[in-house]
């Protein structure tokens, strides 16, 4: 137990290290090596790790950086997010950093983009256009061309030549850290006690700011050590929480829904982590394309990606059903047009398959839960009173 | 002074554009009589003629939205739209179409519009875009969606790769279910044609814009720009009618650049022109004739904006070329103000204040539209330093009247005039 407490505080002062200590210090240990900051949600770490990278997920700055510069650039009804990545950039935590990445999820993250350009942070910065076709020949094509951008972008900076063998090894261990992150969704879920859903969130935010190689060794050590676990099982409800894919919520939150009687068995924080669902070919002889066809094929449902033919609605029930759930928690962050324009539909596929929710809006630095906790635990109470 | 005549030419290209839209209205409500298929688009981006050329109606939601804003039924829409589960927070174009649809979908002329038979999914320059179609795919089921993904000039300029992967689209998704709920094939000599023609009236309404230039302007580029010279464009591009519009509009600015007048307001001339301003952002239209009195009553007109170019960026050289129907669509969608990065914003901006002798640069904040506001507090520090005139920011909604404070507003712009009429002052004391 106590070497799963010091894993789970390592990983929670990784997890909110805004200086990125951890990734600067392995850039600095030789020459030729990148690191190459993304925004939410998804992005194909793989590449960036074969050509001699880190790709390092900055996910904004919660509750742990006080605004002042940022809110001058950011206009009151504007999410929360952006301002904190300003906030950061203009105060050299991002120093070192070579380029970022700008994933299509909205038009702040679009935006932002072009306030990077303007203001010269990084050597490059991409807006990263996911396609929304999703035909191999047309939006994989175009697909192709946004990496290779990319992959041409730290090209230019430390010379690495993408090789197959070399991002076939990077597929490989995105692979396993994809399905150990699974498993212990997969082990919460039939021992939700076994990991709070704070701990599991330390832990994979921790996985965004360091080599992959690293991250790996942890979350198998995790795995064996909340495998002997049982936990001491509480009466609470199950609960999926909902539309925190990018701006996240403040920790204060996920431990009011723990605290209110919920187990969160699934949520979409960290929703890059475990965007492709299940392995990526790690044998081919042109793995790019394997990248590609992953994100036509295997990409999990989010408010970022047009829903051809397969509603996101459906997928968030299925997803009540495979853990078993109680209920959904719908937690989006303020002003997020993708998120909240989704949850009247989502909702609707709720009430059609009879899953009862809860709906609230939230920052990232939101510092009262009280409504909250009270609003969860009326949401459980009423659940075990008419199980 | 007035005169008779002045007033008779501008009813002339004003009642030409009411019989425009009000035919096209009446054959939206015949539609089911006549069989003609209906198509929900959009404005920044639209592909209006193509959808013409299979003889289909387009409807344009926001301009529905906006319309509902200006005949003041827009606070009731949001309202039926948020009790439904659509957070305050969000893009109101789209509340206030989903609350109109919810009250029996009736069109800005009283007439029910007809459901759509296919939702044209070309979304440009704005996210919400795709969330919106995705609810109206919801609200009618069974209706074809074709999506048409335009990629962002992230970089800056529009690349063969990208007008590649657009007329692939183009061509396997769009004209395909174009065809099918059309029923005809897609004749490209006649989609060709309509392009000379587009071709001809955006020549027309660069001209019309530039009229700007003169001083006095014989225009106003944001007000007048967005109620009576712009809208015409986006249903009827690739007409003989839009051509025969922008003709006699842009007769009538000359003849107006020929008699030295200002722009013609609601309330008649404008008189002096004392403040000439560039402004970023769209409008309010739930109070757009006190809006836009608060300028004139000062004498301030708009010589350039950039929501006059959500539909097409014209003046940097754009246009639709018969030659190339399929590409030209494509580097069109690709060009809109919304779809250029922010750098290109700014440049273009800059370069209107230049060209046009603005003596401010403002910007109207709109609080549910993230496309333009995200960035535009740094758009305003960059045309502040790069220019060095004065700058102003407000802030409203599109069509929600609970953002819309008329005494803050007032009281911003006035400052604002103040602070232009102070360095007025001080340059012409500079140059003696
Ligand atoms: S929180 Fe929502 S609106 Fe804000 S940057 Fe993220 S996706 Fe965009
Ligand atoms: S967010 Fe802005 S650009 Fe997008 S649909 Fe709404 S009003 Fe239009």
């Amino acid at each position: 137990m106590n070497e799963l407490n010091t894993i789970l505080e390592y990983c929670k002062e990784q997890a909110f290290d805004l200086n990125f200590t951890k990734a600067k210090q392995w850039k600095a240990s030789a020459e030729g090596k990148v690191l190459v900051g993304y925004f939410p949600i998804y992005f194909p770490r793989e590449i960036v790790h074969a050509m001699n990278g880190i790709a390092v997920g900055i996910m904004g700055t919660g509750d742990r950086k006080q605004i002042i510069k940022g809110d001058a650039y950011y206009q009151s009804y504007i999410c929360h997010l952006p301002r904190g990545v300003i906030e950061m950039a203009l105060d050299k935590n991002l120093e070192s950093f070579d380029g970022f990445v700008f994933p299509s999820i909205c038009d702040c993250i679009r935006n932002l983009s072009g306030m990077f350009k303007l203001a010269g942070k990084g050597r490059f910065q991409r807006y990263f256009d996911y396609p929304q076709n999703f035909s191999e020949q047309t939006g994989g094509e175009f697909y192709r061309t946004e990496l290779d951008k990319i992959i041409s972008d730290i090209y230019g900076i430390n010379g690495a030549v993408l090789t197959p063998k070399e991002l076939n090894n990077s597929i490989r261990l995105y692979n396993r850290n994809r399905r150990m992150i699974e498993e212990i969704y997969d082990i919460r879920s039939n021992n939700p006690a076994s990991l709070s859903a704070i701990d599991t969130y330390h832990i994979i935010r921790a996985g965004m700011v360091m080599p992959v190689e690293e991250h790996n060794a942890l979350l198998e050590e995790v795995i064996s050590l909340i495998s002997e676990n049982s936990g001491e099982q509480l009466d609470n409800i199950r609960v999926v929480v909902s539309g925190s894919f990018c701006e996240q919520p403040p920790i204060g939150l996920i431990k009011s829904i723990e605290l209110a009687g919920c187990y969160i068995v699934d949520d979409d924080f960290m929703l890059g982590s475990r965007w492709i669902q299940g392995d990526i070919d790690d044998t081919s002889e042109d793995p790019l394309n394997e990248i590609v066809k992953s994100y036509l094929y295997q990409s999990t449902f989010s408010s970022a990606i047009y829903d051809v033919g397969n509603p996101k609605g459906k997928r968030l029930v299925e997803l009540v059903k495979k853990r078993e759930a109680d209920g959904i928690i719908f937690s989006a962050a303020s002003f997020c047009d993708p998120a909240l324009l989704d949850r009247p539909e989502l909702q609707k596929e709720c009430d059609l398959a009879g899953v009862p929710y809860i709906s609230f809006q939230y920052h990232e630095n939101t510092g009262q839960f009280k409504v909250i906790k009270e609003q969860a635990g009326t949401f459980s109470d009423s659940i075990k009173l008419w199980a | 002074m007035k005169t008779q005549e002045q007033e008779v030419v501008k009813e002339k290209s004003m009642l030409i554009q009411k019989e425009m839209l009000a035919n096209l209205f009446t054959e939206l409500s015949n539609s089911r009589e006549t069989g003609k298929k209906v198509v929900y688009t959009f404005v920044p981006g639209n592909l209006t003629e193509l959808i013409l050329s299979f003889d289909m109606l387009p409807v344009y939601p926001e301009i529905n939205a906006l319309q509902s804003g200006m005949r003041k039924k827009s606070a009731g829409y949001i309202r039926d739209a948020e009790k439904l589960g659509f957070s305050e927070d969000v893009c109101t174009y789209v509340k206030c179409d989903i609350g109109m649809m919810l009250n029996g979908n009736i069109g800005p002329t009283g007439e029910k519009l007809p459901p759509p038979d296919l939702l044209l999914l070309s979304y440009t320059g704005c996210f919400t875009f795709m969330k919106w179609f995705e609810n109206l795919e919801r609200l009618y089921p069974g209706v074809p969606v074709a999506m048409l993904h335009t990629p962002y000039q992230e970089d800056g300029n529009v690349t063969p790769e990208q007008i590649d992967y657009m007329v692939k689209q183009l061509n396997e998704d769009v004209i395909p279910k174009m065809e099918a709920v059309s029923g005809k094939k897609l004749d490209m000599n006649r989609l060709s044609q309509m392009m000379v023609n587009s071709a001809t009236s955006e020549d027309l309404l660069v001209k019309i814009l530039q009229s700007a230039k003169n001083k006095p302007s014989p225009i106003d580029a944001y007000f007048a720009g967005v109620y009576y010279i712009g809208p015409m464009f986006t249903a009827f591009r690739g007409t003989s009618e839009a051509v025969d519009y922008y003709s006699q509009l842009n007769n009538e600015v000359q003849d107006r650049i020929s008699k030295g007048l200002g722009p013609i307001t609601p309330e008649g001339e404008i008189g002096e022109e004392k403040f000439r301003l560039v402004v970023e952002g769209p409008p309010n239209w739930t109070n757009f004739r006190e809006f836009w009195k608060i300028f004139y009553d000062m004498g301030a007109v708009i010589v350039a904006s950039s929501y006059t170019k959500v539909g097409g960026v014209y003046d940097l050289g754009f246009r639709h070329d018969p030659a190339h129907p399929l590409e030209s669509l494509s580097r069109y969608c690709m060009g809109c103000y919304t779809n250029m990065n922010l750098p290109q914003r700014v440049d273009l901006l800059a370069d209107y204040v230049t060209e046009y002798s603005a003596d401010g640069f403002l910007i109207n904040s709109i609080k549910s539209c993230n496309s333009f506001s995200a960035g535009q507090l740094m758009i305003m520090r960059e045309i502040e330093h790069r220019t060095g005139i004065p700058v102003g920011f407000i802030e409203s909604d599109l069509v929600d009247p609970r953002y819309f404070s008329y005494a803050n507003i007032k009281n911003r712009l006035e400052s604002f005039f103040q602070m232009l009429e102070q360095r007025r002052i001080i340059m012409s004391q500079e140059q003696r």
